[in-house]
């Protein structure tokens, strides 16, 4: 038995060897195919992971107050740069109320510009951010050197460098206690955050954190805050916690109907959620989209297959003259049909596999934190679903040759 | 030992309801060892018997009896198994398979089979034919003559009870069929049973018995007298 297998595959091979183009031709469809499920799946993987990598940054019970009203139309106003100075560091003030806010662990306001660091005769580019202290622990950031600010540090002329900033201007240098100087003013740098990549699209470790005060009033020269971010000790309290703020600040607002709201509670489990649903569509989607270029390489090999059949019929003949069963003739076209196709999921599995993994450099390139996954599942139902293709679709055809009379095929010329 | 015993064998093909009578009732037995022409015009139903003879067809009705054994009981995969172990088939083109050597040519019929060391018995085979130097050329690197020669050697690598050679020189020059028919006399001398079919007295002669066929009809069954010894070095006379 092996050893027929063994001279039918050589056969096979040399065939599909000696008709090169017609062979490519044929897998062309399963490659396609198959490449396709393999880069959807791994696209869908990696984005997975960049979204991931998102919330175990952030945390999942982190919640952002910005200003501006969000409604059907859209996201809030602030969203788009336009200013809107209805929040203030009072808003965030009665949110640390412990007994009408047991829930929240943490509240920080936020503001934000760009400006040109010195230090000695170096400077750079970049984004500070005025914070404060609750700000490194609601956000997840880690702590690489120094310390972070703490409530004393309000006042002072101190800043928290990002990972890049520190690189590009200490370079090898320890800069705890170096004076730096952002918008003219002398800021002592008494920490290093380690790096966190991109968040949400943004670098987080091009940035240097001043206290908020300093940046409010002696950089921005503003009085309201761009953004409160609160922490929630559990997401169970995230629904009742969101209503309680909301009431608060209309209180604060004067505001009594909540279409008239200036202020929009941004949940971050909403919008990933939100995110993993839409991923999870276009995956479904795209992978139909596979599974039609799958059945249309699919009748290219049923198509290629009748042909071979037909070409062949004088093998066939002889076959079956020296003692090939109907059986026996079926099996080495089922075989070959699966060959080819198995062919065909091996190298679409390397095409995909090679597509994703330029698609991983070029959005790690990009700044994204994506993951260059290629499931073994994923390899395994690409070559499952390619042998399949090749058997089903092969049926036909090598039932066709079965069932020839081995007389007519014998004269067939 | 009788081989072969076809008692009121007739064969009807049926196509669009018209029914085309080939053989209309033959009776003969064929013994173990002997070697057999069946000539006729075309049309005169040899390859037909052939056929049914090598179990490629089935007679429409009448008995035949192979070693004994009634066939009409047998299904397609019975036949299968005796066309792979009990007989052989040498044919006009040859029928080789492209691509393939010539030994895995010769052991073609032994992969449908349960035999053991089929390498070694494909060798003894193609050595018996005279090309254990050409085990692994190529089909289209060989002569016409060898093809054949190949082919003979694919139908004894099964140790059949029967070959059957249709117009086995049809498709050669009269040096290479001497050469054939020299290899299917000494096969016979060895003991084995060939039936030939050939539309030429002169390549019927080499046989020992000759049945004529017309219209699908035995016109004569009898010895050769005359009987023909082809010469390996010499051209087979057309």
């Amino acid at each position: 038995m092996p050893n027929r297998l063994i001279s039918e595959f050589k056969l096979i091979i040399k065939g599909m060897v000696a008709r090169k183009g017609r062979s490519f031709l044929t897998i062309l469809g399963i490659v396609i195919g198959v490449a396709g499920v393999i880069i959807i799946i791994s696209l869908g993987a990696g984005a997975q992971s960049l979204v991931l990598s998102q919330v175990t940054k952030l945390g999942s019970n982190l919640l952002s107050i910005v200003p501006g009203k969000s409604n059907d139309d859209g996201p809030p106003a602030s969203v788009y740069g336009i200013t809107v100075t209805t929040l203030t560091t009072g808003d965030a003030d009665s949110l640390r109320d412990r007994t009408r806010f047991p829930h929240l662990t943490g509240v920080t306001s936020s503001v934000q510009g760009s400006a040109t660091v010195i230090w000695q005769n170096l400077n750079v580019d970049t984004n500070f951010e005025g914070v404060e202290a609750d700000n490194f622990r609601i956000q997840n950031i880690e702590l690489a050197a120094g310390r972070f600010m703490d409530v004393s540090d309000e006042l002072s002329n101190v800043a928290v460098l990002g990972e890049d900033v520190r690189e590009q201007l200490f370079g090898d240098s320890d800069p705890i206690g170096q004076v730096i100087k952002v918008k003219n003013i002398p800021l002592t740098v008494i920490g290093v955050a380690k790096p966190r990549g991109t968040v949400f699209f943004a670098n987080e470790d091009d940035k240097v954190y001043v206290p908020l005060n300093i940046a409010q009033k002696q950089m921005l020269g503003i009085s309201y805050v761009q953004a409160i971010n609160i922490k929630i000790d559990s997401t169970d309290n995230v629904r009742l916690t969101i209503a309680d703020v909301e009431q608060v600040l209309r209180e604060n607002h004067g505001i009594k109907d909540a279409s008239d709201d200036d202020f929009t509670v941004l949940n971050l489990a909403d919008a990933i959620q939100l995110l993993t649903g839409v991923t999870d569509a276009l995956t479904l989607f795209l992978t139909v989209m596979a599974g039609i270029s799958l059945l249309v390489g699919g009748i290219g090999i049923m198509n290629i297959m009748l042909v071979t059949v037909a070409e062949r019929t004088r093998e066939i003949g002889l076959r079956k003259a020296v003692g090939a069963t109907n059986k026996t003739v079926r099996n080495q076209f089922l075989l070959e049909s699966g060959t080819l196709t198995f062919l065909g999921g091996m190298v679409g599995i390397i095409v995909g596999a090679g597509v994703s993994y330029l698609i991983a450099i070029g959005a790690r390139f990009a700044g994204f934190e994506w993951a260059y996954v290629i499931s073994p599942s994923s390899v395994l139902l690409a070559v499952g679903v390619s042998i399949l293709t090749g058997v089903v679709f092969g049926l036909y055809p090598a039932f066709k040759a079965a069932k020839l009379d081995p007389i007519a095929a014998l004269r067939y010329e | 030992m009788d081989l072969i015993k076809v008692r009121k064998l007739t064969k009807d093909y049926v196509n669009e309801d018209v029914v085309t009578s080939v053989l209309h009732g033959m009776d003969f037995t064929i013994k173990q060892g002997e070697f057999v022409a069946i000539m006729g015009p075309s049309g005169s139903g040899k390859s037909t018997l052939m056929h049914i003879l090598g179990f490629l067809d089935r007679p429409t009705s009448g008995t035949f009896e192979f070693e004994g054994t009634d066939t009409r009981e047998f299904n397609d995969d019975e036949l299968a198994k005796i066309r792979n172990g009990r007989i052989g088939f040498v044919f006009q083109s040859f029928n080789l398979l492209p691509r393939t050597t010539v030994l895995d040519n010769v052991k073609l019929p032994l992969t449908y089979s349960t035999k053991k060391n089929q390498e070694d018995l494909a060798k003894k085979a193609l050595e018996s034919v005279g090309l254990g130097h050409r085990l692994y050329f190529y089909t289209n690197q060989i002569s016409g003559g060898e093809k054949q020669r190949v082919a003979i050697a694919r139908a004894l690598v099964n140790d059949p009870a029967v070959i059957f050679a249709d117009e086995p020189t049809g498709n050669l020059d009269s040096k290479s069929g001497a050469t054939v028919m020299h290899i299917l006399q000494n096969l016979n001398k060895e003991g084995r049973t060939i039936i030939l079919v050939t539309h030429e007295m002169d390549t019927a002669e080499h046989a020992e018995r000759l049945i004529r066929l017309k219209d699908g009809q035995i016109v004569t069954d009898e010895k050769i007298k005359n009987r023909r010894l082809a010469d390996p070095e010499g051209e087979l006379k057309k």
